[in-house]
């Protein structure tokens, strides 16, 4: 076995029928706990192309185009794995849409409220995650976050909540994939002027804290042990302390706008994918004397005149990884070198 | 999904048209007292870059331009490119109006790409209407309307934030999406491979506000720093001296978006019909478009508002050819792959009341008050019809 095992190589390409869009977190992986076969999403406008273990390739539409309206544009998709059952969410111009995991039946559908006439504001959900046990959280354009109570089998979903605590477009949504430490919160909301929100999830959302922003949008979070990693349009990475809201490291990651972060939580390896057509791998941890954070470059990779827009972990430990590209019609998968 | 990138869009399309048109108009102008009849002259060019400019930035045009919308398809922005094309004494083939429509696409699907921010794209559209005034620094009435639209893009976008301006990049973005025709100048430049898709440097400044990665800077839990580590990759970056300027005056820094043709670098494209990615590729032409009622509306409310000269009468248009030969011309539009076309829309929106009652009418016969089943091609349908007008 590969005695550090930092190193990675390309391993090969799925086909999509499509090219994938330049969307924030444009790839999805559903990653069971037995070995690959694995499925893999990826936005292409006002379509999710879905890539299973067996099949041919499919794909969703996005819903909520009436006659006088034009087909919606979706944002985002992620497959949101719960205990009791796994939803593959859709956000869009319009709406959510809630399907089964192999995307086959509509589970549920919530429609935004859309303006008869366009408005100088955008309208649109985007931000994707599952929370707490028995929740779906997905963000807007207001920076409203929606927190949908999903029951363990039907389509009897509701909206439990309305979280208001943004002022700008939410960007993304990430709930705790390690042990959250006292008070630290379970959930990290983001959006467009970089602001973060921490909160504990249950019956009744509460705001732990607030992270403000400095203008630079964060397109990207995720949580890990208390670590929110957060990615910025100006290509940092940065890990604030979730109980405390402290800074513990800055990162100058990327030479463009980061489109995509992700965790392994058996490792606490980052995976990070920028405009400037770099995905890095990093290694996050803890000092058990100083309690200080750690974060070390393990591995770039360039994907060849490609701005990523989608990098995912495609197994807990993040031996593999797999990326998408604006107007590239493949998937990229990564393994141990 | 941005509803504020229309604007953008447009603008930036018609500069690169402009500079198209222009170094065609040079190449294929000869001295005034040597032209014949049917010949390109100085004066005639100034004339025709002089009728586009002024039918562009026309007051009432600009106003529905601004006005929040969503983007409309490849096909209907076309056509409003066509009206203005013609808007003068000049006349283009089918051939060389799809030659012009690929070079501007893909064009500027090259300057949003490669702008190191979201928020250079404006910096792209000043370049453009920088050189616009360039080009009709003479009439001083056209260069009053250039920068009333100017002063209206400072006062629309100058305030808004990054992420909204990445949103417009990502929504420009999503509407270039899968166009890869080669472009010969670009090739040339060697910022396009010869599968059509561009070349991304990872190397040279940095955005502005962006540091220069390698730099991992440690906390502790009162917020000093207590290490410094460094990585390094194979990007080899560097800090920008200086940022552009946003003013209606100043040096923009950013070379995207100003001028890369001149008489001596013809225009050429290669048309990539078959590619081993064209079962990917969007077909447009195929897809049902039920927007064709929408887009045509918004195509008589923004082409009601040109103003465009009928040639006086006994006076010919001159026509321009996009490729060097009228043979070339030819066989170009004899071996343009079906999923390139256009399928341009003809529709004679003009001012004249007769002919707007004429589009009402037909556009309200178009008012079906339930989708028949199977009529997936209505779209295509309605397109055809508006043709034959």
């Amino acid at each position: 076995m590969a005695a550090a095992g930092t190193g990675y190589r390309r391993e090969r390409a799925l086909a999509l029928r499509n090219s994938s869009s330049a969307l924030y977190n444009n790839l999805t992986v559903l990653c069971p706990p037995a070995r690959p076969p694995r499925a893999f999403g990826a936005v292409h406008g006002t379509t999710l192309s879905l890539l299973g273990p067996e099949g041919p390739p499919r794909q969703l539409p996005a819903r909520g185009g009436g006659s006088a309206l034009s087909t919606p544009l979706l944002t985002q998709a992620a497959w949101c794995e719960l205990p009791a059952r796994v939803l593959l969410v859709l956000t869009s111009q319009r709406g959510v849409q809630m399907y089964e995991a192999d995307g086959s039946t509509l589970v549920f559908w919530h429609a935004l409220d859309v303006p008869e006439h366009p408005a100088a504001h955008s309208v649109f959900a985007r931000g994707i995650s599952a929370a707490g046990e028995r929740f779906i959280c997905v963000g807007t354009s207001s920076g409203a976050v929606l927190v949908f109570d999903i029951p363990p089998k039907g389509t009897n979903v509701t909206l439990s909540e309305v979280l208001e605590q943004h002022r700008d477009p939410v960007t993304d949504i990430a709930a705790e994939q390690g042990q959250a430490p006292e008070a630290a919160g379970d959930l990290v909301t983001a959006d467009d002027s970089g602001t973060l929100c921490l909160w504990s999830t249950g019956e009744e959302f509460t705001l732990l804290g607030r992270i403000p922003g400095s203008g630079c949008t964060c397109s990207s979070v995720t949580l890990w042990n208390g670590i929110v990693a957060a990615g910025y349009g100006n290509g940092q990475i940065r890990l604030w302390e979730a109980g405390t809201g402290q800074l513990r490291a800055q990162v100058s990651a990327h030479a463009r706008w980061i489109y995509a972060l992700d965790l392994a939580p058996l490792t606490g390896k980052l995976l990070s994918g920028a405009e400037d057509s770099f995905v890095h791998v990093w290694k996050l941890s803890r000092d058990p004397d100083t309690d200080d954070v750690e974060i070390r470059h393990c591995h770039a990779e360039c994907v060849t005149d490609t701005q990523v827009c989608g990098a995912r972990f495609c197994d807990p430990a993040g031996d593999t990884f797999a990326v998408t590209g604006y107007d590239l019609s493949e998937i990229l998968c990564y393994g141990p070198a | 999904m941005s509803a504020r990138t229309l604007p953008l869009l447009f603008l930036n399309l018609g500069g690169e048209m402009l500079y198209i048109l222009d170094q065609r108009l040079r190449a294929q102008s000869i001295p005034g007292e040597k032209a014949r009849k049917d010949e390109w002259t100085d004066v005639d060019r100034k004339r025709v870059m002089n009728d586009i400019i002024s039918t562009m930035f026309n007051r009432k045009f600009m106003e529905e331009l601004f006005k929040p919308q969503e983007l409309y398809s490849k096909k209907a922005l076309r056509t409003v490119y066509d009206r203005l094309a013609h808007a003068s004494i000049m006349r283009l083939n089918q051939a060389s109006m799809d030659k012009l429509y690929d070079l501007m696409t893909m064009a500027f699907k090259y300057q949003v790409l490669l702008c190191p921010r979201p928020r250079d794209i404006l910096l792209v559209t000043f370049n453009h209407l920088d050189a616009i005034k360039d080009f009709i620094y003479e009439s001083p009435a056209i260069l009053n309307q250039v920068d009333e639209t100017f002063r209206q893009l400072i006062e629309t976008y100058s305030c808004l934030p990054d992420g909204e301006f990445q949103l417009i990049r990502q929504t420009l973005l999503i509407f270039f999406q899968d166009m890869h025709i080669r472009v010969s100048i670009f090739l040339k430049d060697k910022v396009q491979n010869s599968n059509g898709r561009f070349v991304l440097p990872i190397s040279g400044p940095v955005p502005w506000g962006t540091e220069v990665p390698g730099l991992i800077r440690i906390f502790n839990h009162k917020g000093v720093e207590v290490k410094r580590t460094e990585f390094t990759t194979a990007g080899n970056y560097v800090t920008p001296q200086r940022e552009g300027s946003f003013e209606l005056y100043g040096d923009r820094v950013l070379k995207l978006g100003t001028n890369m043709y001149s008489v001596s670098r013809p225009v050429e494209t290669h048309v990539a019909g078959s590619s081993k990615n064209l079962a990917s590729r969007a077909k447009e032409n195929t897809v049902p478009n039920p927007l064709a009622k929408e887009e045509l509306n918004f195509l008589a409310r923004l082409l009601g508002g040109l103003d465009i000269q009928k040639p006086a009468g006994g006076e010919t248009g001159f026509r321009l050819n996009l490729f060097t030969t009228d043979e070339e011309e030819e066989h170009a539009a004899q071996t343009r792959p079906e999923d390139l076309s256009y399928k341009v829309i003809n529709i004679e929106a003009t001012q004249e009341p007769g002919r707007r009652a004429e589009l009402s009418r037909i556009l309200g016969e178009l008012e079906v008050a339930e989708p028949r089943p199977g009529s997936a091609e209505k779209g295509e349908d309605l397109l055809a019809l508006m043709d034959g007008l």
